[in-house]
Order: C-alpha cells, then sequence, then structure tokens
C-alpha cells in the first residue's frame, strides 16, 4: 500500500501530513505528489507534518533542497520525535505553527510547568538559531549574539549568554534567567524588556528576575 | 590521488573570500600538488579576475553542468603554475543554473584525478552557499576583525554544523596589528572567544593583496609580502603541517601573542 499523504491549506500556506510509512517511501511519495501539481504548489509555503519520523540533518536538508528545486519553501517540520524537531531547529526551521501566546488563555504557573519540563542543550547556540519551548531552557554553552531563546519557564545557561532570551514568554513573572557570564543583547522576562548595560572587568555568574516592577540581576555570592 | 574539497565561505561580502581562495590554490600549486578551483559565484564571477584568466574562459561550470561541452573542456590551465586550474562561473546565469547535487557530481569527476579542489562560494547564506558547501570536506570560514563580518561567520559556523560538515576552519583576514595594539580593532582572541572553532590562519592587511588582485598574480608569489607569507603558512597548515602563527606585533614579541591567544576569557 502506497504511504498516505495529506495536503491542506492553512493561514500560513499548506500544511502537508505524511502517514506512517518508511522514510524513503514517504519522500518519494511526496515528491511524486508534487510533480503531479507542479502549478498548484508553485511558490508555496509549506509546514511538513512527519509524526513519529526520526530524521536527521541530511535527509531533512536534502527534503528541503529538493523541494526548492521545485519552488517550494520549507519553513516549518511538525513532529512527535524531539530528535527530528532538533534538527529542524538547526536547520532554521519552525517546529510549530502558531506562537503560543494567543492560543491558550494565560495559565497559572503550576498547569504550564507541570512536572517542570525543561530542555537541555549541549552545545553553542551561534547567531541564526531560535530555540523555543514552553518549559525551561537549560544551555551548556555559549549563546552567541544574533541567537534567541523563547521560553515558558526558566532560562539557565551554563557559558556566556550574549543573545537574546526571553523567560517567562508566555507571561510568568517569576522567570528567571541565569548565566555564567549574563551579558544578553536584550532580556525579557514575561512582557518586560532590559538591555542589559556595558560590562566592565570580569564577568560572574548572575541571575535576573523581576522584582517590583524592574528587572534587577544580582551577582551569584559563594559567601553568602 | 583522492582530493579533498575545500569550500571557502563567509556570510558577509567583500572579506576576502575569492583573495583567499586564489592565494591558497597558488600556495598548494606552488609546492606541488594538483589544485581545481572552482567559482562559485555564478552571475557574479571575479574568481577568474582575480587568477588572471579572464580572458582565457571559453567554457564555464554551467556548460558543463548542462552538458555543452566536456569537465576536461571548462577547467583553465593557470599561466604560471601548470597544475592549477580554475573552472569558472557562469556570467549570465544565476545561482539557480546548478544543484547542490549537481555541484556533488562535478567534484566526484574531479577527485580522482587531483589533490585539492577549492571552490570560491558567493557571499550570503542561500541558494550559492548551498550549492558551495555541498560537496564540501572542509569548510574554511573567512572573516574580518570586525563585529559585522564575525556575526555573519557566526551564523555560517552554525549552518555547516547544522548541515554536518564537520567542524568549520577560521581565517582572520586584514588584521591590521597598529590598530589592534591601540584597542581599536577585535583581537584574534575576541574572534576566536566567540566563534570558537579551530584558527587556520591570521592575515594581515596589507596593500600589495589590492595590487596583485587588480594584476590577477597571487600575492604568494610575492617573497616580500607579509600576507603572502600568511597564505603560503595556510596552504601548509591545510596539508596537515604545524606552523606557528605569523609574528603581527612587534612589541609584544612572540611569547606575548602566544600567551594572548591562550588566555582563558580575554579582557
Amino acid at each position: 500500500m502506497r504511504p498516505k499523504v495529506e495536503i491542506k491549506g492553512i493561514r500560513e500556506g499548506l500544511l502537508v501530513t505524511l502517514g506512517e510509512g518508511e522514510w524513503p517511501e514517504l519522500q518519494s511519495t511526496l515528491v511524486e505528489n508534487i510533480q503531479h501539481r507542479v502549478d498548484f504548489f508553485r511558490g508555496a509555503r509549506v509546514a511538513l507534518d512527519v509524526g513519529n519520523q526520526i530524521l536527521h540533518a541530511v535527509e531533512l536538508s536534502r527534503l528541503r533542497d529538493m523541494l526548492s528545486e521545485q519552488g517550494i519553501a520549507l519553513w516549518a517540520v511538525l513532529s512527535n520525535s524531539p530528535t527530528t524537531e532538533q534538527t529542524a531547529q538547526t536547520l532554521g526551521l519552525a517546529t510549530r505553527l502558531f506562537k503560543p501566546h494567543p492560543e491558550r488563555p494565560a495559565p497559572s504557573v503550576d498547569t504550564t510547568l507541570d512536572g517542570e519540563a525543561a530542555i537541555l542543550v549541549r552545545r553553542t547556540l551561534r547567531s541564526g538559531i531560535k530555540l523555543q519551548h514552553p518549559g525551561h531552557v537549560i544551555v551548556i554553552g555559549d549563546v552567541n549574539p544574533g541567537a534567541e531563546i523563547v521560553a515558558g519557564g526558566d532560562v539557565v545557561v551554563w557559558g556566556r549568554l550574549r543573545g537574546t532570551v526571553h523567560a517567562g514568554a508566555e507571561g510568568n513573572l517569576q522567570s528567571v534567567v541565569c548565566a555564567l557570564d549574563l551579558s544578553p543583547t536584550q532580556l525579557r522576562i514575561a512582557g518586560n524588556i532590559a538591555i542589559t548595560p556595558q560590562r566592565r572587568g570580569k564577568p560572574l555568574p548572575e541571575i535576573a528576575r523581576w522584582v517590583d516592577g524592574h528587572v534587577i540581576a544580582e551577582t551569584w555570592n559563594p559567601g553568602k | 590521488m583522492v582530493a579533498k574539497v575545500v569550500t571557502v565561505s563567509s556570510g558577509k561580502g567583500g572579506v576576502g573570500k575569492t583573495t583567499a581562495t586564489a592565494n591558497m590554490a597558488a600556495a598548494l600549486a606552488a609546492g606541488g600538488q594538483k589544485v581545481v578551483c572552482i567559482d562559485g559565484d555564478i552571475g557574479l564571477r571575479n574568481l577568474d579576475v582575480v587568477m588572471g584568466l579572464e580572458n582565457r574562459i571559453v567554457y564555464d561550470i554551467v556548460d558543463v553542468v548542462e552538458g555543452r561541452c566536456r569537465l576536461r573542456q571548462a577547467m583553465i590551465r593557470d599561466k604560471r603554475l601548470p597544475e592549477l586550474y580554475l573552472i569558472p562561473a557562469a556570467q549570465t546565469r544565476d545561482k539557480n543554473a546548478v544543484s547542490p547535487s549537481d555541484m556533488v557530481r562535478l567534484c566526484d569527476d574531479l577527485r580522482t584525478d587531483s589533490d585539492w579542489i577549492l571552490i570560491d562560494s558567493p557571499a550570503g547564506i542561500e541558494r550559492g552557499f548551498r550549492n558551495a558547501i555541498a560537496p564540501a570536506d572542509i569548510v574554511v570560514v573567512i572573516t574580518n576583525p570586525e563585529v559585522s563580518a564575525v556575526r555573519d561567520a557566526d551564523r555560517v559556523i552554525g549552518l555547516v554544523e547544522a548541515e554536518e560538515k564537520g567542524p568549520a576552519r577560521l581565517i582572520i583576514n586584514r588584521i591590521k596589528p597598529e590598530m589592534v595594539r591601540r584597542g581599536e580593532m577585535l583581537t584574534t582572541e575576541d574572534v576566536l572567544e566567540l566563534l570558537a572553532i579551530d584558527l587556520l590562519g591570521i592575515v594581515p592587511e596589507d596593500e600589495r593583496v589590492v595590487v596583485s588582485t587588480n594584476r590577477g598574480t597571487p600575492i604568494v608569489l610575492d617573497g616580500k609580502s607579509l600576507a603572502g607569507q600568511a597564505f603560503r603558512n595556510i596552504a601548509r597548515r591545510l596539508q596537515g603541517d604545524s606552523v606557528p602563527f605569523l609574528e603581527l606585533d612587534n612589541q609584544g614579541g612572540l611569547l606575548g601573542r602566544i600567551k594572548g591567544l591562550f588566555r582563558p576569557g580575554g579582557d
């Protein structure tokens, strides 16, 4: 039996959902589908739902190339597999269709952070990478200028934080950002924006939080 | 022979990709290696100009890909170095005339018959860039000691990592030791701290480079130029030799410079 390919128009373009099956077969079914309806697809922005497929950069970038040769822009890959999601993110693709913001009613702290879900990233986030996660984000590595972290909860960076960081993106004012070297281009907690002053001297670990209407950064003091 | 494919990229334009490609190629060829350069900048070609081979172009890379000529016919032999060849870009087409898989096929055909294939990537991170890095074994990222160039280099390094092309290697081009000493220019350490990849070479600013690119004579053939020396060293490091970095700061002394390189964090 041929694997199923479902195509649906959505606000952001086309949503293509792939059924179950082996990846090479799914990919060729998809390409056939597109070649059948070249005019329909030309210039389209496509979001691809790959279900449980585990895809690595080689497969995903090859698919993106194949699509771009047909004049189709692949902008998002939706998947239940964390590996595929991470691959998509490193290739600069979106992994969800909507920003979490408008869809959900402002949830209380307890429910959003149920089980304190967190994502751990053990590498340097370079310029152009956007890391979005509804829970906490922990990075072991540097966050370079031009990289962006958007977290529903807290952000912890074991390294230099120099990109843009947004904690409590769904409105949680209790969220904090901490880093060994906290010098982000811009720091946001819930809806509040702070710009870090130019640092002088040696960096020390710091934690930024929302206190009495201000975003403040405190140095971690081992003596206290 | 199984050639290594080296792609020279930067993200930002004007940092010296083409000059670096031409000079690394000339230095490798002068050392007896067989080198083929490919100009990846279809539509805005200029590697042929920098190499002084513009007037010999008959066929170009698009002719090869579209089957109008054989690969050999598009390979222009250098005037001075018999083991150096150039496959020029087409000037009348755009980046879409070639696909990443075309580049992989082309390089596979060249691999068995040469030691090095050097690809000059266009600026930007779109189709031309993806064409250029598709066949690469080694990606060399080139930057200037300027914040904007370093930012783009960081983005390119991230994309190279995402394509699983292994860690990129870095050339910092057009360093002005005088300005670094006055604290007016990013230092090698500043750049390395941010990009955190292996350093392949540091090239000082040198007015003679402008003269050499205008004349189409690689600066590596000029024994007196410091930039030429830097590119010769880079070619040796590419071949696996361990060569100390050039002494650019006469006042700091070699020891000071090495200490500077390894000082954690800088300040």
